[in-house]
């Protein structure tokens, strides 16, 4: 595959590293940083690969060549300039991918309520891996398709729980969702209408979005 | 009608005392208390007494743009001093609460015109200065 022209706006760790990943694949790259002493650091590995100005200004973006680049990804410290960096990329310069990164997780809604996607947030993504290790009611996300509106759950059944200790036939589960695999004693397998759920069981639900709590409260006890 | 104003500078705590001021409800949304300060010293009375509504808060959060009533009003004006804040928080005023008349200041002309081509109302004082020192100096 040729390589890409992949225009990043914000010099920063992220974008610093990413533009150094890219250039070692082989890829063309424009970095733009709005900082004149950042840009001056930078600028004595990565030289002509960066440009000093502010991404969210259409003048820089045109002398970056937005009009030719693949990719145009904002890592700049600042949601709204990553958000509007990328509106202009795709829906004036029509670039065909973008991604954001979204610095501050309550933002993320207002990435995709402007239909700037994908939004990569690392505190969002580290808050999900902390679920995982230390899940809270025994229920861990395993995956998220908001898309096709479908997930993925695993949880513990907890003992007196109401699912504990009934044939899965008999648990009253919500219309959208459905247990796909028990786990129990390091065995995995799919349940049939008469197996047993048993405390301290791990279960894996699949489910429609927003079932999470009726789900919990049948399998975990104390919600 | 119900106007929410975002950024109470100097432009927006104008607008906001001639707004209350010709009978109509007024919500003010800053960060820096020092702005109700203004809107007071503007008025020569307390800004609430007068009538008007202040909520101390960043644009972007939801929280803080319900607080100052923004499912209720009826013009939204973004004039904060950063353009891209005035950008991003207008389109919410769009999409996510359904304003009916959203107006946003962007000093950036390039800009304004290219997100007014996109449906949004702007305001831009920079081409209004342009224009007006244009006509001033080459008599255009």
């Amino acid at each position: 595959m040729a390589g890409l022209y992949v225009i990043i706006a914000g010099a920063g760790k992220v974008g610093w590293n990413l533009a150094r990943e890219l250039l070692e694949r082989g890829d063309e790259v424009t970095v733009i940083e709005q900082d004149r002493r950042r840009y001056l650091t930078v600028e004595q590995e990565l030289e002509h690969a960066v440009q000093y100005g502010d991404a969210t200004e259409l003048w820089v973006l045109e002398r970056a060549g937005i009009q030719r680049a693949d990719l145009v990804v904002a890592v700049t410290g600042d949601d709204e300039d990553n958000l509007l960096i990328c509106q202009v990329a795709k829906e004036k310069y029509l670039c065909e991918r973008i991604i954001a990164r979204c610095n501050n997780p309550r933002n993320l809604d207002h990435f995709k309520l402007l239909g700037i996607q994908p939004a990569v947030s690392a505190t969002d993504l580290i808050l999900r891996l902390i679920e995982h290790e230390v899940p809270r009611y025994g229920l861990v996300h395993l995956l998220d398709l908001p898309e096709e509106r479908l997930e993925i759950i695993e949880l513990v059944v907890g003992e007196g729980a109401e699912a504990a200790g009934k044939l899965v036939s008999d648990v009253t589960l919500p219309d959208g969702a459905l247990i796909i695999s028990v786990l129990r004693d390091g065995e995995g397998f799919v349940p049939k209408a008469d197996t047993v759920v048993e405390a301290g069981d791990e279960v894996l639900v699949v489910l429609d979005p927003g079932l999470e709590e009726d789900i919990t409260r049948l399998f975990v006890t104390g919600v | 009608m119900f106007l929410l104003v975002v950024g109470a500078g100097r432009v927006g705590s104008s607008v906001a005392t001639s707004a209350l001021r010709a009978g109509h409800t007024v919500s003010v949304l800053d960060e820096d208390p020092l702005s109700h300060e203004r809107l007071d010293v503007e008025l020569g009375t307390s800004w609430e007494e007068a009538g008007g509504r202040f909520t101390i808060g960043t644009a972007l959060e939801l929280d803080a743009l319900i607080e100052s009533g923004i499912e209720n009003a009826d013009i939204f004006i973004a004039s904060t001093n950063g353009d891209n804040t005035n950008l991003v928080v207008a389109q919410l005023a769009q999409l996510r609460f359904e304003v009916p008349r959203v107006i946003a200041r962007i000093l950036d002309p390039r800009r304004a015109a290219w997100y007014a081509e996109q449906g949004l109302e702007t305001i831009c004082p920079t081409q209004i200065a342009i224009e007006q020192l244009e006509k001033a100096a080459l008599d255009l």
